[in-house]
């Protein structure tokens, strides 16, 4: 996504590493050393570098003696890592809310609370072991082309209403995660599963319409923009505004009936080593929301209690045991065949 | 009372022991809250693990000869929904984990009953509460045993568990301070009636010997009633000792009187100088023993009436002037002058003549006896701040230190050991005069050598 952004901080270290004999891939890893070293932080994280690299001098700035070692990974490398002896990491950063709920509920994260944790809403942590620090709604993504300004469905059912009345206008036009291979499709889907029947109905008529099924948010966007798609669905809020100043052609669009929000969330893996820093970064995480200059640099939106009760089709997924659900092997292959059947109907 | 060394304290035992009753109720009210909470908290976990568990057995079901699950959302996200507890699971179908945590534990086979089955284990580094159900799933004429085992850390009940433990330790903090307090105030108010008592007995005056018949609580009546007893019985002694006493004395001056006149023939008759000294002695004596057994008389007679004093008006002015005539005689014998200065109009008092009359006659027939022969006796009496009723005389006074003595019975001066003398009259003169309310008042003479002796009665 951002790898092609060149650096402009000298002394960061661009490493590539294959595949580890440790037994998990990793995509990246950079070090970004501290100028006199006194402390460590080995991050592993799902969030590329284009949103980490201001937090993470940011944090050094405050903290000038900590060199902070980041490795990127999917987050079901992510998980692999931590459920490894042997591979320390101080910090493990997803998006993927299921796996973290899931390391902690396994008993491999180290329970932390500090003045900072404790002021996050309820909502955005569990068991004091992960801590949300960005808000990203799963949204609509439409194309100028297809939709004029005046002319945009507002919910599921318009949206649903629009493609049933207009199958071949939309035939090979329509775009979503395949949540077979993608973790935050998949957990998006479950989510809308649960929150309203719609989504099965819209499932159904997208499978009609022979909609392009995508891995990631960056591709559906760059297709809708350039007018291949007409909207893609359930793409992640986040990265498609951090993309509007720079790529025409593409509108975001908050649908009003219900908008699944997913929490980024930080935790402390139980081998951890360098614990006060990892700390130290955990505070700062979740105060992002103190550091405005920090969530535009980023593009990750803060946590904010305000913004939930302004909106209230917004709805976090729940942290908690329910995560776990969805995880269930049974589930998941009753889910997934449910959605296949529905999604691909040749 | 000196000499009685107290051994502990009513009150303090009571208030010990009320105390202590009120600590032990509070620490069996603590243990007693807290583990009916607890229970309480515990079965609300079996409750919801219970129906977790069956929630999950009730979406089993049978697909293409297997028998599967659908795993119920609600099944699962209602244990997150009281606490923030970890949460387990594992579904086995024949022996075999269809899905969930598969080292989860399960009962054995052998304890396979229809019934829910609760545990408590250590998993995965932390204790966990778990529940067992079984099902009998029917595929294909044969019967598959479906074993669900749902289990939850109990971090939340810790946390309900610390709630309730501080509530009900300030709960039972609080109802002992309460308790102690209240405590204090019982000791308090059962003493009490023991106080008043107390107080009512240490009010009465030294010659009073009613008996208790204050407010008495039951548990004090028995000691009340052996000192009404004790009182009774000391009431008694008293009384035989003084009619002994003047019995005795009525005895001895009858006699007497006979043993004076005919001394007085026996002293007409004689001639010589020294048989007529001789008798002169012996009427003397005689005189003396009789005026003591009077005096004697008048004592026993003060203690008997002072209990019970006659109320009537006495005019003390006209007392004074009767005495003075009565004892004019004797005063004369001696060549005594008694100046009198008593006011004609009446100071009249409320009290017991008899006994008012006895203590001004034993005052002037002290100052007579010890007035030396050819001196002044004056009498005086006066109404500025209640009555006064004085006798000065010019004989030898009484020496500072021992006037606050002097009242006391049978004390004498000490410088009138050559006079013979009862030490009783100043005795009689004080008991009348506290048994009026007033005081009998000695001081030296302020003219001159001799004694001053006063009663003061306050305006009636």
């Amino acid at each position: 996504m951002c790898f092609t952004r060149i650096s402009t901080f000298l002394t960061a270290i661009l490493i590539w590493i294959a595949v580890p004999a440790s037994g998990f891939d990793i995509e990246v890893r950079q070090v970004f050393p501290a100028k006199s070293e006194t402390a460590q932080l080995n991050i592993i994280s799902t969030a590329d570098l284009g949103a980490f690299r201001p937090i993470i001098l940011k944090f050094q700035a405050q903290n000038p003696g900590v060199t902070v070692d980041y490795t990127i990974a999917s987050s079901t490398e992510l998980m692999k890592a931590i459920y490894q002896e042997n591979a320390r990491f101080d910090l493990a950063i997803s998006s993927a809310m299921d796996l973290q709920t899931k390391i902690a509920n396994d008993g491999l994260a180290k329970t932390f609370t500090s003045q900072q944790t404790d002021d996050l809403p309820d909502w955005a942590k569990w068991r004091n072991q992960v801590f949300a620090f960005t808000q990203e709604p799963a949204v609509l993504v439409v194309s100028d082309a297809f939709f004029p300004t005046d002319n945009t469905p507002a919910s599921r059912d318009e949206l649903i209403e629009l493609l049933r009345e207009n199958p071949e206008r939309f035939l090979g036009r329509a775009g979503t995660y395949d949540v077979r291979t993608s973790g935050l499709g998949y957990l998006f889907a479950t989510q809308d599963s649960r929150s309203s029947e719609s989504f099965w109905r819209l499932t159904e008529i997208m499978g009609r319409l022979d909609s392009k099924l995508y891995c990631c948010s960056s591709q559906m966007i760059s297709d809708v923009a350039s007018g291949k798609l007409a909207f893609a669905y359930n793409v992640l809020g986040s990265y498609a505004a951090s993309r509007l100043p720079y790529t025409k052609g593409f509108r975001i669009v908050e649908l009003e009936d219900f908008l699944s929000v997913m929490l980024r969330t930080v935790l402390i893996p139980t081998n951890a080593e360098n614990d006060g820093t990892a700390r130290l970064m955990v505070n700062f995480l979740v105060t992002l929301n103190e550091k405005p200059e920090l969530v535009r640099a980023s593009g990750l939106p803060p946590i904010s209690d305000a913004e939930l009760q302004s909106n209230n089709a917004l709805r976090p997924i729940r942290l908690g045991p329910g995560l776990l659900v969805f995880l269930d092997r049974l589930k998941r292959e009753n889910f997934i065949s449910s959605w296949a059947n529905s999604i691909e109907q040749d | 009372m000196k000499g009685l060394v107290a051994k502990g304290s009513i009150r303090r035992r009571l208030v010990f022991q009320l105390a202590a009753v009120a600590a032990l109720l509070s620490v069996a009210f603590f243990l007693l809250v807290r583990e009916v909470a607890e229970r309480a908290a515990e079965q609300t976990q079996d409750n919801i693990l219970a129906s977790s568990a069956t929630a999950i057995a009730d979406a089993m079901y049978t697909d293409r000869g297997q028998v599967t699950l659908e795993l119920p959302y609600s099944a699962i996200s209602m244990l997150g929904a009281i606490n923030q507890d970890r949460v387990f699971y594992r579904v086995v179908v024949s022996g075999k984990t269809l899905t969930g945590y598969d080292d989860l534990p399960i009962p054995s086979e052998q304890t396979i009953r229809s019934g829910n089955i609760f545990s408590t284990y250590f998993y995965r580094r932390e204790d966990v509460r778990s529940v067992t159900v079984f099902r009998s799933i029917t595929v294909g004429n044969r019967p598959q045993q479906v074993v669900i085992s749902v289990a939850q850390t109990q971090l939340g009940l810790a946390a309900i568990s610390t709630r309730i433990t501080s509530t009900a330790t300030a709960i039972a903090v609080g109802f002992f301070l309460v308790a102690t307090a209240l405590s204090l105030f019982a000791a308090q108010a059962a003493l009490l009636p023991l106080n008043r008592m107390t107080q009512a007995v240490a009010r009465r005056g030294p010659n009073d010997l009613r008996p208790v018949i204050a407010d008495t609580p039951t548990e004090l009546i028995p000691l009340v009633e052996a000192l009404n007893k004790f009182i009774e019985r000391l009431q008694s002694t008293l009384q035989r000792s003084e009619e002994l006493i003047a019995e005795a004395a009525h005895r001895i001056r009858t006699p007497l009187a006979t043993v004076r006149t005919q001394a007085e023939i026996t002293h007409r008759r004689l001639n010589k100088p020294e048989h007529k000294q001789a008798i002169r002695e012996m009427i003397r004596a005689v005189d003396e023993s009789s005026r003591s057994a009077g005096q004697l008389l008048d004592h026993a007679m003060v203690t008997f009436r002072a209990d019970s004093l006659e109320k009537a008006p006495v005019d003390l002015a006209r007392l004074l002037d009767e005495t003075c005539d009565r004892l004019a005689p004797t005063a004369e014998l001696k060549d005594i002058d008694i100046i009198r200065d008593i006011p004609d109009q009446p100071l009249t008092i409320i009290g017991d003549r008899i006994l008012l009359q006895s203590a001004l006659r034993n005052m002037l027939d002290n100052a007579i006896k010890y007035s030396p022969e050819d001196s002044q006796i004056s009498v005086t009496a006066s109404s500025d701040q209640g009555y006064r009723l004085e006798i000065r005389d010019m004989g030898r006074g009484f020496t500072g230190t021992e006037i606050n003595n002097l009242t006391g019975r049978y004390s004498r001066g000490s410088n009138v050991s050559d006079i013979v003398g009862s030490g009783l009259g100043l005795t009689i003169a004080d008991e009348v005069a506290r048994s009026h309310g007033g005081a009998l008042e000695i001081s030296k003479n302020n003219e001159g050598a001799g004694a001053c002796v006063s009663l003061a009665f306050p305006h009636s």
